[in-house]
């Protein structure tokens, strides 16, 4: 005997503990499981890219730490590289090996944030999740040293970095670099081998790489499915060709993979960091700009790889010293185009799971 | 590394297959709207551009410009596309049925530029509210005024 | 030192029992309270913060604090609810705790009524809490609330059958239903002489009272806050004692049926049952600290898939060594139990470990 039934609609956010911001989705559901999704953009949108024509080029730097306010120094990078383009600005060597470390302390950050947030989604009552913000309180004060602040640092400029690191800060991170394996293995032997972990995230969002392809996803996304793709190396940016490290990849393309990447990722950007402060030549870390900077008539298209995935940014100049057009290649906004397909006919609590996965931030989703 | 597309050699190619239309320059090739689909989809089944980077939109006084960024993640190839298409009624074919990637960005543009994706599965406003008028990201977008000045 | 007190102390019938019941309460309100306070140090402690350490030495007062301030919020009913049942529903998910408390000897006498049928009293009134549970779900009239009162109605149904037949080994090996019996026969406490048992019963146990990682009904993460969503005020405080008293009857009937409850040397009865039950608790503790949440059709195979079959089996060995051997010697029936029930264990943990890696793949 069959009962009638019929579906019914959960809103999952605005405001909710797991959307990570003001995500909203619109899900259709027949008991638990999902039978369809609509994604609710917008509730976070500030109008970014038109604030960046009002502003000028200098001014807009504060304004792109605010796409994703979790990697603030990551979000500087590919706006500052191309108005260095654009303009014809030399970097520094040295500029360019601190822009390196920074982005990678931000990275580990950023992926600290992302694999403790996932493990709330999972229900371990914050336990994961302030482990990892014990360790990334220890990166925020690196940031601090250097630039001042906690959280937006507004740490890039036209022709270098804002300001050089202080004496203490060489020290203070080799003890960082010390330590933070054996914080990362503290985090596997926690939560790795962890059979609930295992059985909540093997097999689930599974998403094979045609289709991670298909759908424009970047980083961890991309890469969780098995695509061995990574600007780093690919399309080597500033002077990461000078680096040796390892592109993690994942096999299944699950929840599982994506979290072991991260995981992964993390070690490898220390290995980075190592070398990066073995290498770093003496010299300046700014070279003088000026300060009502006119670049040449033109466009130009930089990405990088923030942790989310690839950041691009393109910017139109029409030789004024404001921008024509600013659009940034926002990742965490691509990355959801694939949420819906993975979404339908999973369960509820899956879906948390799925959405934690991806790892978005709302500044960058909406901007 | 990457590398980018011979745009000449490619021209050449897209025009034996689909006529006139296809001008070439050193960093881009220009793509006439109405060639949009079928260019699109010769470049991804045959020269193998299967990552759909990115699209968006630059408003000029006379034109919209849709630059868009293909990727071949196996040949680590890259090209960079232009269609122009005119301010009164902006219309291209949408690309979400050939690259996913393509519809949340194609939405984007839509939302913020008031350019129309023909074809696309969902084309809606995505950043801002249904009834929202006026394109924001145009230059000649005045938004209403809020607040107290004058 | 004798600590009992004798049955017809002190004095008539009916002024022992009401003496008895005001313990009885003051014990479990006074239990919820440390429990609270222990909850929220405990879990600091595992996270690597602080916790509570403001209102009072150690922070003990915050509890109270916390009483004082969600007693003097708004009393929100949503329009659209069910206004009798929200308001019954915290009433009848708290009252059965209490009632189970009545059968569970805190020391030797001190005990409310010895029911000779005390473990089919237990089965029977705990689940009516989660009735309780489940009206407070549908009653709020909120999606969430809904598919967390589904929950609750699933779990409660497939994780009582593995509860009752863990304790029926115990009725067995015993010969009685009476907790005071159970609790006499236990020189040797039961976790030594039944530890499949003990295992099987904890686990239900913790998906009874929704604890990690059975927290689906509550499910912070996913449903806000499940059933409760919608409450406020003193209602909410209600739903909120009825979790913690939960917890204190969940760690009390572990300690009486497989702790030897009052028993141990020197200190009052009392006294080892409160450390017994704060042990307990403690390891609850340890579990919410460290686990994910099961998914609820993951939650389910493992009670059908996996308690079950354990505990059939468990009821098998004890009939089979209560009709056989009935005298068999404590050294070799202890480590005999032991080795089997950790051999069954892996081999199940193993057959299941295969189950999910089929079912996701």
């Amino acid at each position: 005997m069959a009962l009638p039934t019929e579906p019914f609609i959960l809103n999952i956010g605005p405001l909710h503990p797991s959307t990570h911001g003001v995500f909203r989705m619109r899900v259709t559901l027949d008991g638990e499981i999902i039978q369809d999704v609509e994604p609710v953009f917008g509730y976070l949108h500030r109008g970014l890219e038109k604030l960046c024509e009002k502003y000028t080029y200098k001014q807009n730097i504060p304004l792109t730490d605010r796409l994703d306010y979790v990697s603030a120094i990551n979000n500087n990078w590919p706006y500052v590289m191309a108005v260095e383009q654009l303009g014809g600005i030399v970097v520094p060597q040295r500029a360019e090996y601190l822009r390196v470390i920074m982005g990678e302390l931000q990275r580990i950050a950023s992926h600290l944030l992302a694999v403790g947030s996932l493990m709330n989604d999972m229900g371990i009552f914050y336990t994961a999740f302030m482990y990892m913000f014990r360790e990334r309180e220890k990166i925020i004060d690196l940031l601090e040293m250097v630039s001042g602040q906690r959280l937006l640092y507004n740490y890039m400029r036209f022709g270098g970095v804002s300001m050089d690191i202080p004496t203490e800060f060489l020290p203070a991170l080799a003890r960082f670099l010390k330590v933070m394996p054996g914080f990362l293995d503290e985090y596997d032997s926690m939560l790795t081998g962890n059979e609930i972990l295992l059985s909540r995230t093997k097999g689930i969002g599974v998403m094979s790489s045609e289709m991670a392809i298909n759908a424009s996803a970047s980083g961890p996304m991309l890469r969780g499915s098995g695509v061995k793709w990574d600007l780093r190396k690919d399309a080597a940016y500033s002077v990461y060709d000078k680096f040796e490290f390892d592109i993690p990849i994942g096999q299944n393309g699950d929840c599982y993979d994506r979290y072991r990447v991260r995981m992964e990722e993390m070690r490898q950007s220390l290995r980075i960091i190592h070398q990066a402060v073995e290498q770093m030549p003496a010299g300046k870390e700014k070279l003088p700009v000026p300060l009502r900077l006119r670049p040449a008539k033109g466009e130009v298209y930089t990405q990088i790889e923030a942790p989310r995935g690839t950041l691009g940014c393109y910017l139109v100049s029409d030789g004024t010293e404001k921008p024509y057009r600013c659009h940034f290649r926002a990742p965490a906004l691509i990355n959801l185009t694939v949420l819906r397909n993975l979404l339908i006919g999973q369960k509820l609590a899956d879906a948390i799971i799925i959405f934690g996965s991806i790892d978005i931030s709302m500044g960058e989703v909406d901007r | 590394m990457t590398t980018t597309i011979d745009y000449k050699d490619l021209a050449v190619r897209l025009q034996e297959q689909f006529g006139e239309g296809f001008t070439a320059s050193t960093d881009c090739l220009e793509v006439p709207p109405n060639l949009v689909a079928k260019a699109a989809e010769y470049i991804k089944n045959m020269l193998d551009f299967n990552y759909f980077d990115m699209v968006t939109a630059a408003d000029y006084p006379d034109r919209f410009e849709l630059i868009y960024r293909l990727q071949s993640l196996s040949h680590n190839v890259l090209a960079t596309f232009k269609v122009i298409c005119s301010r009164e009624n902006p219309s291209v074919p949408s690309l979400a049925n050939l690259w996913l990637g393509a519809s949340l960005q194609e939405r984007e543009i839509y939302d913020l530029f008031g350019i129309e994706f023909s074809g696309h599965p969902n084309l809606k406003r995505i950043v801002l509210w249904d009834d929202f008028e006026g394109y924001p990201l145009r230059k000649d977008f005045k938004g209403k005024v809020y607040g107290t000045a004058n | 030192m004798d600590w009992s007190i004798s049955p017809d102390w002190p004095g008539n019938f009916w002024l022992r029992l009401i003496i008895i019941a005001v313990i009885l309460i003051a014990f479990v309100m006074s239990s919820v309270i440390m429990f609270i306070w222990m909850e929220r140090r405990v879990i600091a402690r595992i996270q690597s913060r602080l916790g509570p350490n403001r209102a009072g030495p150690f922070g003990l007062l915050q509890a109270f604090a916390d009483t004082i301030k969600i007693l003097t919020k708004e009393d929100i009913v949503p329009t659209l609810a069910d206004k009798v049942l929200f308001w019954a529903a915290p009433a009848i998910a708290f009252v059965p705790t209490l009632m189970i408390m009545a059968v569970i000897p805190l020391m030797n006498g001190l005990q409310l009524a010895d029911l000779n049928v005390g473990v089919l009293y237990i089965a029977a009134i705990s689940a009516v809490s989660a009735i309780g549970i489940f009206l407070s779900g549908i009653a709020g009239n909120n999606k969430y609330s809904l598919v967390g009162a589904i929950r609750e109605i699933a779990q409660l149904i497939s994780f009582e059958i593995p509860m009752v037949l863990a304790l029926a080994g115990l009725v067995i090996a015993c010969g009685s239903m009476s907790l005071s019996k159970i609790v006499e026969a236990q020189s040797i406490p039961f976790i030594l002489l039944q530890p499949l048992g003990f295992v099987i019963f904890m686990v239900a146990i913790l998906a009874e009272i929704n604890r990690t990682p059975f927290d689906l009904v509550e499910a912070d993460s996913e449903l806000t806050c499940g059933f409760n969503t919608e409450y406020s005020g003193m209602k909410f405080a209600l739903l909120y004692l009825t979790e913690y008293s939960e917890a204190v009857v969940g760690s009390a009937l572990i300690t009486a049926f497989f702790l030897g409850a009052w028993r141990g040397p020197i200190l009052p009865g009392i006294l080892w049952f409160t450390i017994k039950m704060f042990a307990v608790f403690m390891f609850i503790l340890w579990l919410r600290g460290t686990l994910p949440r099961l998914r609820i059709d993951q939650s389910m195979r493992l009670a059908w898939k996996g308690l079950l079959p354990l505990s059939m089996f468990n009821l098998f060995i004890v009939s089979l060594q209560t009709v056989f051997f009935p005298d068999l010697a404590l050294w070799i029936s202890i480590p005999a139990y032991i080795i089997i029930s950790v051999i069954i264990i892996i081999l199940w943990a193993m057959f299941m470990r295969k189950e999910r890696q089929s079912s996701n793949a």
